[in-house]
């Protein structure tokens, strides 16, 4: 694997072999000394060009666990305010020797047409509506932790799935690993034609939430009332919110989940956030592993030091190394 | 054009609008001398190998944007001139969005004024409102007295209904037409493909196929309500064209023309995100790509018309959603057309000589037929020869074609200017 893109472009054993690469680093950082020198040397660069806490920390996290050095290009301080194109932004970074660039953009499709200017592998840490693989596949990897599997498993994704790249990124690698995928929300929230997705739609978040083994909720935001994409937020969490009567609507073992910022009080009630069921810092917390899984499958393979460094990691790290 | 000289044209076959015949053509002052079976080359005279080629009216764009003045960088009027030149092309009609808008006698001047002595015979449109702000009329008048034949904000639409109706009324009094670029930004705001399938895939926002088809409903109204003449720009919707095709039949004075892009690429292209492919109206799915086709095959759509949209690298390397619409068509139309319709050579020449050159009032010079006495605007096409799009062999001064690597049969092997061959073997002359 070159770059890392979008779900969309990777097949079931390539998102199980993340997977299964993730566990060994979930082991890293559980160690009390929980650093490897597997990246020893690598650089990796972070371009945001879209303010990101969260996930620039985890990735950040990520590679300091593995030893990679980093460098930050800080678009608000940067030449990119004085007009400078994409493309000499990240020939200028390449040329400082870089393995590689995590991208963040607000425009669909920015990390794609980076791999068309530099050598060095791209990582697409969310890009407009389009995808946000990292977090599809540390949703993956807990939805796993939690329920054993996603084969066969039902998942409703409530809310604004069009301009959600987490919406997009997960429903391509839920479905990819045998979940059954429920789009629940107005038609004004869902993308214009699903045809083609391999996905059921339900207006009705009560009718769907008895059935559901996962309930994932994606963050509303304030300016979609100025679009008329909603009457109000009031309408929207009495329609959709998840709140702790909808809750009682739940199957015991189902769990709820949340890509993070939330708005309690909105898509999700206060209380309910609170819940045991509601794993979003153990999806937070997975996150560090699963891009340590990323950088070390894009720019450690071939080195195998995986198997030289982890040496509790058991068999399944050295398998996933080697295959 | 006066010290022309005096031209043989052998072993080709001629075609026009009246059919295709076996014939060379000689030409003397600009016009076309004779056309005949064996004609002899006099001392002096320049003989062209037509052999195996078409000879056919010179082709007419009209729809070219040439982006000066304002954005030289882009292309200028002599360097847009030379790719049509080189396309086949013999008259090219300039579009009003550049900077400033043509909208006035003084900027319309300054076109006309480039457009002198270049590879081509370049008109000029004119915006329908200043700026293109759709607030306020043009002078039409004016600028029709300068030869303005065609007005359009191309770029945008005329948005205001009310506004478009007298503008309508107003041009029907000058015998011009007004050309619409069809699209209600109510529905299209932050739209940057079509929107279906692909783009819901993508993330990108979507325009749907009905923001087009909505002000083509609304002018097909109002050519209804006040007689004048309407062209119908770069149709690319199924629905579009049926609209188009039904108001002919009920004897409205509507054109249409419809791009080389929109008969041979759909949205699929966008998937990689290139920007290249971004486009306005939108590339769309196939079935509007078929009926786009069979639009051209029955005559529904009258003409094909390039949008040239000459953009610099640094533009088109922007994001897709930051990135301009628009690219490059002039010297790859001849070859997509022969390509991918499936049309007569006759009919072909009617789609890219004889009726764009009607509609935008040039068939006193241009369009064939190719008989004595006709000014002598002609292409040499040899529709066997196949070539592969290379962006950077174009006489364009931007590379943004979406057609590169594209192996296209049908090469412009000669085109004659007033008799006079400003394109040689596949080589501009001016």
């Amino acid at each position: 694997m070159k770059h890392l893109l979008g779900i969309a472009d990777l097949d079931a054993s390539e998102l199980d072999h993340l997977l299964e690469l993730t566990d060994s680093f979930v082991e890293v950082t559980r160690r009390r000394m929980p650093k490897v020198p597997a990246l020893q040397g690598r650089t990796v660069c972070w371009l945001f060009y879209e303010d990101s806490t969260r996930t620039r920390l985890s990735f950040e996290q990520a590679a300091k666990r593995l030893s990679a050095d980093t460098l930050t290009f800080s678009v608000a301080s940067s030449s990119v305010r004085k007009g400078e194109s994409l493309r000499d932004t990240v020939e200028t970074i390449e040329a400082m020797g870089v393995d590689a660039i995590v991208v963040r953009h607000s425009s669909s499709g920015v990390p794609e047409q980076v791999t068309r200017w530099v050598k060095a592998s791209v990582i697409n840490a969310g890009d407009g509506w389009h995808e946000h693989p990292t977090q599809a596949l540390l949703d993956c990897y807990t939805i796993r932790e939690q329920l054993g599997s996603l084969d066969g498993i039902r998942i409703a994704i409530v809310g604004d799935v069009n301009h959600s790249r987490v919406a997009r990124s997960d429903v391509w690698a839920f479905t990819k690993l045998g979940a059954e995928v429920t789009l629940v929300g107005p038609s004004t929230l869902l993308p214009p034609r699903l045809d083609d997705w391999p996905v059921r739609v339900d207006h009705s978040l009560d009718r769907v939430l008895p059935d559901a083994d996962v309930v994932y909720l994606l963050r509303m935001q304030q300016e979609r009332m100025t679009e008329a994409l909603v009457p109000s937020l009031r309408e929207y969490t009495a329609q959709w919110g998840l709140t702790a009567r909808r809750v009682d609507l739940m199957a015991d073992r189902a769990i709820v989940m949340h890509p993070g910022p939330m708005n309690r009080g909105v898509e999700i009630a206060a209380d309910v956030a609170d819940l045991p069921r509601a794993v979003v810092i153990d999806q937070v917390r997975n996150g560090v592993a699963v891009r340590m899984a990323v950088l070390y499958e894009l720019l450690g393979s071939g080195r195998s030091l995986i198997t030289a460094t982890l040496p509790a990691a058991g068999a399944a790290g050295a398998t996933g190394a080697a295959s | 054009m006066n010290q022309s000289p005096t031209v043989v044209i052998k072993g080709g076959t001629v075609v026009d609008r009246t059919g295709q015949r076996v014939a060379d053509v000689a030409i003397e002052g600009g016009r076309i001398a004779a056309v005949d079976a064996d004609l002899a080359p006099g001392q002096g005279d320049l003989t062209i190998d037509a052999g195996g080629c078409l000879v056919m009216p010179g082709f007419v764009d009209v729809h070219t944007h040439l982006r000066q003045p304002g954005k030289e960088e882009a292309e200028t009027v002599e360097t847009g001139a030379r790719a049509a030149a080189l396309g086949g092309f013999t008259c090219i009609v300039a579009m009003p969005n550049t900077t400033p808008a043509i909208d006035s006698a003084g900027v319309a001047r300054e076109v006309l004024e480039l457009g002198r002595d270049t590879c081509c015979d370049v008109r000029t449109s004119a915006a329908i409102t200043v700026g293109r702000a759709g607030e306020q009329l043009t002078p039409m008048a004016e600028l029709a007295d300068l030869g303005v034949r065609l007005f359009t904000d191309d770029g945008n639409g005329v948005q205001d209904v009310r506004l478009m109706r007298r503008a309508l009324e107003y041009a029907r009094g000058l015998d011009v037409t007004l050309a619409q670029h069809c699209e209600d930004e109510a529905l299209s705001a932050g739209g940057h493909m079509h929107e279906g399938e692909v783009s819901s895939r993508l993330g990108i926002p979507g325009v749907p196929a009905e923001a087009e088809e909505l002000m083509v409903m609304r002018d097909i109204a109002l050519a209804r309500l006040t007689g004048a003449k309407v062209h119908f720009q770069h149709l690319s919707t199924e629905g579009s064209v049926a609209m188009v095709r039904a108001a002919k039949a009920g004897g409205l004075r509507v054109t249409c023309e419809a791009t080389p892009h929109h008969f041979t690429l759909t949205d699929e292209r966008c998937a990689g995100f290139d920007p290249v492919f971004k486009v306005n109206p939108p590339l769309r799915p196939g079935s509007d790509m078929a009926a786009v086709r069979a639009g051209l095959a029955d005559g529904s759509i009258d003409c094909i018309a390039t949008d040239h949209a000459p953009h610099a690298p640094e533009e088109k390397e922007r994001p897709f959603d930051q990135a301009p619409p628009g690219m490059l068509g002039l010297q790859t139309a001849l070859g997509l057309a022969l390509t991918y319709l499936d049309v007569t050579p006759s009919v072909l020449v009617g789609l890219l000589s004889s009726r764009p050159a009607a509609i935008v009032g040039v068939s006193d010079v241009h369009g064939g037929p190719v008989e004595v006495g006709r000014p002598a605007n002609l292409c040499v096409v040899d529709p066997a020869a196949t070539w592969v799009v290379e962006p950077g062999l174009l006489a364009s001064r931007s590379r943004n074609t979406p057609f590169a690597g594209m192996k296209l049969s049908g090469q412009v092997r000669h085109t004659l200017l007033w008799g006079e061959p400003v394109v040689r073997d596949g080589e501009a002359q001016r």
